[in-house]
């Protein structure tokens, strides 16, 4: 193939190569995608204070998220916890400084992943699960049906499974830090002879309130994405895209939800800790 | 009643309607028939205001639709009952929640009065007993029933048919067709049909209209479609109606029948 035929003739005249064309029409989706799920959470946060707020949909949604998640999130939280309690104390006791690892679970609990770890729990969870039902929905006409029977979608769909999102999200992670330093304590206590008195006095001098806040911050935050992302994934799709659409979206929707936790979580530290200097 | 002008939609490039026009009159079955493709469904979800247009009016008495707000478009659409093609059911509930969600939502009757209406309702299109189902416990047919009855729950003004009968076997086609007949024969509703099922169409039209490329290239009733000497229609017609229209002493028929 000459090198003639590799190039295309844009608009302005120009040649560019495939490679080129390929990666404006991909970012032109991005920049196009990204405004329309903002747009989505913007009409999401109107309709959150537009009466009236039906509690039968936010019930039921605070079910199925908060209650059905608990134990998958208590057990994550746990191992997790373990596994840092572990590394910890092998990774301390070479500078004898082994008692500090009580500081070590409670701060990388508390601070990081008790809320990443529930939100990875939830995004695969729950944010597929959100994305999974609003495709069918839409393939299948009944957002349409909806409509047509003057009833706003994101007022019905969108807006308990965002209120409920934000609100167990963070209560999750509750559960999942006390579950994380459980497991720390387990860990360190039973496979190396701490003194289970000893961790639990660390742990709570080191425990300040500015580090259950970021937490609660990055959780409600992460609450917030995963529902925007796994809302917008399902009514993105088209009437025509069928079971494969479905299948597409809910992938995307898992994929983008981890992605976006991941930078939030670096936008907020750097906010929370360079900006605002908490501790 | 409902006045469709100079409408058109395109979804990128592809033109689906091109400066249509269309009159509904009031207490009227209109039947839009068409090929695949030829913007049937487009546009009922135009006149439902689920998609806006391009450019051009549609009327719905003295209110044009394609300016309303969203607010507006809603209480408008309270006049308005729409049986979807694969009838739309909400999954997640039972048929007697289904049949009552526009009440449950835009009305403060009580549990009773709402349960009173959904029997009503599912006793017009045929239906006793089922109230209590899901709605992946019904047959094809019979979720076409249960979304007529929830389009009938707010005693609409205008009924929108898109394909009644796809997807249903004969026997239950002609009943659904006879259901949709009998319906506009005790409420006087006006109704929109979109087909390409011609045992339909000519089942429970009163006027026909004949889409092409996205405009319109014939309109008026029955005896009157089969007397219009326009090829795509009568090759339309020819190849879907039923044996009574084709047995029918009709030179044109014949002409094209000849061929």
């Amino acid at each position: 193939m000459n090198r003639q035929s590799e190039t295309h003739e844009s608009n302005d005249g120009f040649r560019s190569s495939p490679i080129l064309s390929r990666t404006k029409v991909r970012l032109h989706n991005v920049l196009s995608e990204t405004g329309q799920a903002f747009t989505l959470f913007f009409q999401t946060l109107v309709q959150i204070f537009r009466p009236p707020l039906q509690f039968d949909l936010l019930i039921k949604q605070l079910l199925l998220i908060g209650v059905n998640s608990l134990a998958v999130v208590i057990v994550s939280g746990f191992f997790t916890g373990m596994v840092l309690g572990v590394q910890g104390y092998i990774q301390l006791k070479p500078y004898a400084v082994e008692g500090s690892v009580a500081r070590f679970v409670c701060v990388s609990i508390v601070k990081e992943l008790g809320p990443m770890i529930t939100a990875f729990v939830l995004a695969g969870r729950i944010g597929a699960s959100i994305t999974a039902e609003l495709s069918t929905m839409k393939v299948t006409e009944q957002i349409d049906a909806l409509e047509v029977m003057g009833t706003n979608p994101v007022k019905y769909l969108v807006v308990p499974r965002f209120l409920a999102c934000t609100i167990m999200l963070p209560t999750l992670t509750i559960f999942s830090t006390f579950a994380g330093i459980g497991g720390g304590f387990t860990a360190v206590v039973t496979l190396f002879d701490v003194n289970g008195s000893f961790f639990l006095l660390e742990a709570q001098k080191n425990l300040y309130v500015g580090s259950v806040l970021i937490s609660l911050i990055k959780a409600t935050s992460f609450g917030m994405a995963i529902a925007a992302v796994g809302c917008y994934k399902g009514f993105s799709i088209s009437t025509a895209g069928g079971a494969e659409g479905v299948g597409t979206a809910t992938t995307g929707s898992a994929v983008i939800s981890l992605i976006t936790i991941l930078i939030l979580d670096f936008v907020l530290n750097h906010i929370l800790f360079n900006i605002l200097g908490l501790v | 009643m409902i006045s469709v002008k100079n409408v058109s939609k395109s979804f990128g490039k592809k033109i689906v309607l091109d400066g249509l026009d269309l009159e509904v009159p009031r207490g009227e079955t209109v039947v839009i028939m068409g090929r695949s493709g030829t913007g049937k469904s487009v546009l009922l979800k135009l006149i439902a205001g689920l998609i806006p247009v391009d450019s051009g009016e549609i009327w719905f008495d003295d209110t044009e639709i394609s300016k309303l707000k969203t607010k507006q478009m809603n209480v408008l659409r309270q006049k308005i009952g729409m049986l979807f093609q694969s009838a739309a059911l909400f999954d997640s509930m039972t048929v007697a929640e289904n049949v009552a969600f526009m009440l449950n939502q835009h009305t403060n009757y009580t549990k009773q009065q709402m349960l009173k209406i959904v029997d009503e309702k599912l006793e017009l299109v045929d239906l006793e007993g089922v109230q209590s189902l899901r709605p992946a416990e019904l047959s094809g047919g019979m979720r076409k029933r249960v979304g007529l009855a929830r389009a009938l729950a707010f005693d609409p003004d205008v009924i929108l048919y898109d394909e009644p009968t796809t997807g249903l076997d004969p026997v239950t086609c002609t009943e659904i067709n006879q259901l949709i007949s009998d319906l506009h024969e005790r409420l006087q509703v006006t109704s929109i049909v979109v087909t390409h099922d011609m045992h339909s169409a000519f089942s429970v039209g009163t006027l026909m209209v004949m889409l092409h490329e996205g405009r319109q290239i014939a309109h008026g009733t029955p005896d009157e479609i089969i007397n219009i000497d326009d090829p795509i229609l009568q090759q339309f017609v020819l190849f879907g109606a039923p044996d009574q229209i084709l047995k029918m002493e009709n030179p044109i028929l014949k002409t094209y029948i000849g061929r």
